[in-house]
């Protein structure tokens, strides 16, 4: 359908080959090693390693906690992104670098971070275990908030890119209207900056499910309970290489499958909207 | 031309790797002079003009340890530059049976060494060192632990080395044959890992090499239990076949096993092979 | 009383300070060049542009403090600005909505408010689908459906083609005399001002420089720009009796006038002649030609000299003297044809 809608506007063909040569060169880089993912393949053991039931769990969990680290995020981040979007406040651009941490920094340190703000003897993990007798640590709460801690920099940067490139004066006429400001955030920004921040849970929901480092570090690794799909790939591959591959495939399919299906319903929402 | 690419795509975070253990070796590198006296002088002549570069592969355990003995292996062969690649010994092992240019595999575990040896990659490996588990609490050990008996204990959090790595096979052959069942909440992807749980006071316990608890500098407390004696990991050492560093690969595994190696790794607090 | 506004914004390189007011039911249309100030005014009246200082009162009410979503008004955009994420019905039901009507007495407004602007089977469609004419009478039923005192049009036909315009300006003026409250309109165009509009309020770098019934506005225009919008010659001079003196050269008019005046004529009692014309016509001046152009089915000569002077005449007139750029040429104008008032 993509290559259709290429064709349509000016042919492959036609493409001038400065861009052609590096952008099919980009895409061997990318495609590849998936090339490689699936030549390795274990393909005659593949039906018994697939149905292992510690491989569905850890599956039901990546899916489980990616999706909801993606609801934590934009329950946070899309608000935080309309702050640094739409309101100055001193420091405003440190804080907004300050967001982008998570994204260079490396994932295995940011669970460091968190286990020193959250973990048992943490500044406000200490509190939370006395007060409420909650822990985070090795808990599939735990998995969530590693993951969201590392992906939600991803919502709330498409979120605030779609926000500033948003007309205001929408939101001026529905004020003139009647709206509160509320109302107009409701029903004329969320709306009107709807491709952004779906672009941009699709990113954070990505980013969740590969996640590895600050979930390890921070929610440690038991099965079932805080051991995702990364984990488990990582741990297989000490000791069975197959495994890992068969493991990895199968993440890569269930996430291919995923996005693209939500992608085809977007697309075909948005041109009848 | 499948074929080519995987073995392409393999290969690529080993050279990775490689580049990123040199770059940190480059720069302790320098200070040599201290333990160059003492290193065997005859090696430093023997050394072909050719090869001036040796490739380790070891397992992550022994970075301490095969720095100093790095640096002293430079300073008894001018010339000669060591670069490390410290890793997870079965991380190390498949990138050296995918072809990773190693000229020495030190791993914490004889069953990561067979990947290498039954691939023909090595000849006979030699066990230079052992390796004690101990019980790792904090410092204030808030759970009271003291024997292997209170990590069975509910209330008490845990962390193991998962068993895919050797402290994790260790450590579950520890607990089979005092036939305890312990719940960890954890099963850590390394020892480092495992013992940052404990120096966060994340978790009351853990079971971790002798050799971690002491690399720790007093973070963590180190409490030996009798269990240990039976699940001691044995450290082989091998000169491999491919080995590009041709005859530097024999003559650094000889510095290993030398008395002077033996000075290095006991002081550490790895037990002597004997 | 209903609107009453004194209007002050100060800005670093640009300062507004108008004042008028509107009765219930009347249209008052802010005139002026781009940039004069026109739609801060409106901003100001709407509430989306602070006030430096003034007050604005409606029904005895002040607005000042109020922000936008609580004053009783109604803003048409200039492109419309209707939310492309819903329907013509939904954009007109927005309003309602916002002041508590349940959704589906909120929808039965808009549906009425769009049968109104003639509209009732374009309800379901999205902003993109209507035409600009269609999208100009969706922004007027969703600013009207709210009901509200104040009604403010910011170059409400600006944006469509002229056949559109034509229709939608005569609609337009239907809708407007319907409507109870008072109306601002932001226009730079006079045809609209003067359909549209029951006064005028010229604003020229951010002051008043006219204002008055759109008749006598275009009767006695006050500056350059009001003259030109109408299609007049206007000289400030100097008057003794009935002769006004601009820049050397002596107007005789009909009117009795002392001191400071203003002197308008339109181009079309303006003769051309290429020698002194005999028996000596009064308000006889020489001049040269600098540009000579179509205008409507005339032609226009524009004149240089003492005074820069726009003249129109026919085609065969143009042919007879043959004029050409740069000539010069003798001009005149009836007494009966000017106009002289105090400037």
């Amino acid at each position: 359908m993509a290559a259709d809608d290429v064709s349509r506007r000016s042919g492959l063909t036609r493409a001038p080959w400065v861009l052609l040569a590096p952008a099919l060169l980009g895409m061997a880089f990318l495609v590849l090693p998936l090339a490689g993912l699936l030549v390795r393949a274990p393909w005659t053991t593949l039906p018994e390693r697939l149905t292992a039931p510690h491989v569905l769990d850890a599956l039901r969990l990546s899916l489980f906690t990616a999706t909801v680290a993606t609801a934590v995020s934009l329950l946070l981040g899309v608000p935080l992104a309309w702050l640094l979007a739409r309101v100055s406040f001193p420091g405003r651009s440190l804080v907004r670098a300050l967001v982008t941490i998570p994204l260079v920094l490396p994932p295995v340190v940011g669970g460091v971070a968190l286990l020193l703000v959250l973990g048992r003897r943490g500044l406000v993990g200490q509190w939370l275990e006395s007060a409420f007798g909650i822990s985070l640590p090795f808990t599939t709460a735990g998995v969530v908030v590693a993951e969201a801690f590392v992906a939600m920099p991803f919502l709330v940067i498409s979120v605030e890119g779609a926000l500033r490139a948003a007309d205001l004066r929408f939101e001026e006429a529905a004020a003139t209207l009647g709206a509160s400001r509320w109302t107009v955030f409701r029903r004329v920004t969320v709306p009107l900056v709807a491709p952004g921040i779906v672009a941009g849970a699709v990113l954070c929901w990505a980013r969740a499910l590969g996640e590895f480092g600050a979930t390890i570090t921070f929610a440690g690794n038991f099965p079932g309970r805080t051991q995702t799909m990364p984990l488990a790939v990582y741990l297989a591959l000490e000791t069975d290489p197959d495994s890992a591959i068969v493991l990895s495939l199968v993440l890569l399919v269930v996430s291919v499958v995923i996005l693209a299906s939500l992608r085809d319903r977007w697309v075909s929402a948005g041109s009848a909207a | 031309m499948f074929r080519s690419v995987s073995r392409w795509v393999v290969a690529a975070p080993a050279a990775l790797a490689l580049l990123l253990g040199s770059a940190a070796c480059g720069s302790s590198g320098s200070d040599s002079s201290a333990t160059s006296s003492s290193a065997p002088s005859a090696a430093a002549s023997s050394a072909p003009a050719t090869a001036n570069t040796l490739t380790v592969f070891a397992a992550a355990s022994l970075t301490e340890t095969f720095t100093e003995l790095g640096k002293a292996f430079e300073a008894s062969h001018p010339g000669v530059t060591v670069t490390f690649n410290f890793g997870s010994s079965a991380t190390l092992a498949q990138q050296i049976t995918q072809g990773a240019p190693a000229d020495v595999f030190a791993a914490a575990s004889p069953a990561t060494m067979k990947t290498v040896t039954d691939a023909s990659l090595a000849g006979s490996p030699t066990t230079f060192v052992r390796n004690k588990l101990q019980i790792a609490v904090p410092p204030d050990n808030p759970a009271k632990v003291a024997s292997l008996k209170d990590l069975t204990d509910s209330k008490v959090k845990v962390a193991l080395c998962a068993e895919q790595v050797p402290c994790g096979a260790a450590a579950k052959k520890a607990l089979d044959v005092a036939g305890l069942k312990v719940t960890p909440v954890t099963f850590e992807q390394d020892v480092k890992a495992t013992l940052t749980k404990v120096e966060l006071g994340e978790v009351d316990a853990a079971l971790v090499y002798k050799t971690d608890v002491l690399s720790s500098g007093g973070k963590v407390n180190g409490i030996d239990f009798p269990e240990a004696d039976q699940a001691i990991n044995d450290y082989p050492i091998a000169a491999l076949t491919k080995a590009p560093g041709g005859p530097l690969a024999q003559q650094f595994v000889d510095l290993v096993l030398s008395q002077q190696g033996k000075d290095v790794l006991t002081k550490a607090g790895f037990e002597s092979a004997a | 009383m209903s609107l009453s506004a004194r209007l002050s914004v100060v800005r670093p390189r640009f300062r507004l300070d108008v004042a008028f007011d509107v009765e219930p039911g009347q249209v008052l249309a802010l005139l002026g060049p781009n940039g004069a100030g026109k739609t801060t005014a409106l901003r100001a009246l709407a509430g989306l542009t602070p006030l430096t200082n003034g007050q604005i009162t409606l029904d005895g009410r002040s607005l000042d403090a109020l922000p936008s979503e609580r004053r009783p008004i109604g803003v048409v955009f200039q492109d419309y600005l209707l939310f492309p994420h819903l329907s013509a019905l939904d954009n007109v039901a927005f309003g309602p909505r916002c002041h508590g009507v349940a959704k589906a007495e909120a929808r039965r407004t808009a549906k009425v408010w769009l049968e109104r602007v003639g509209l009732a089977d374009h309800t379901a469609a999205k902003p993109r689908q209507l035409s600009g004419g269609q999208a100009q009478r969706v922004a007027l039923a969703r600013a009207l459906a709210v009901e509200p005192r104040l009604l403010l049009l910011d170059e409400p036909l600006a944006a469509l083609d002229a056949h559109t315009r034509l229709e939608i300006r005569s609609q337009l003026r239907r809708h407007l005399s319907d409507f109870g409250g008072a109306t601002v309109l932001v226009t730079h165009d006079p045809l609209d001002a003067m359909v549209l509009a029951d006064r005028l309020v010229v604003i020229e770098g951010g002051s008043v420089v006219q204002e008055g019934a759109p008749a006598d506005v275009a009767r006695r225009p006050r500056t350059e720009y009001v003259a030109r919008l109408v299609g007049l010659n206007l000289y400030k001079g100097t008057a003794t009796g009935r002769q006004v003196s601009v820049d050397g050269i002596d107007f005789h008019v009909n009117d009795e006038i002392d001191g400071p005046a203003l002197i308008a004529f339109p181009p079309a009692a303006v003769a051309l002649y290429r020698s002194r014309p005999d028996g000596s016509p009064r308000n006889l001046w020489q001049a040269h030609i600098e540009g000579i152009e179509r205008h409507g089915d005339n032609i226009r000569v524009h004149l240089g000299g003492a005074i820069a002077v726009a003249a129109d005449v026919t085609p065969a007139a143009v042919a007879d003297l043959d004029l050409t750029p740069g000539q010069r040429i003798w001009a005149s104008v009836k007494a009966t044809e000017t106009r002289a008032y105090p400037a």
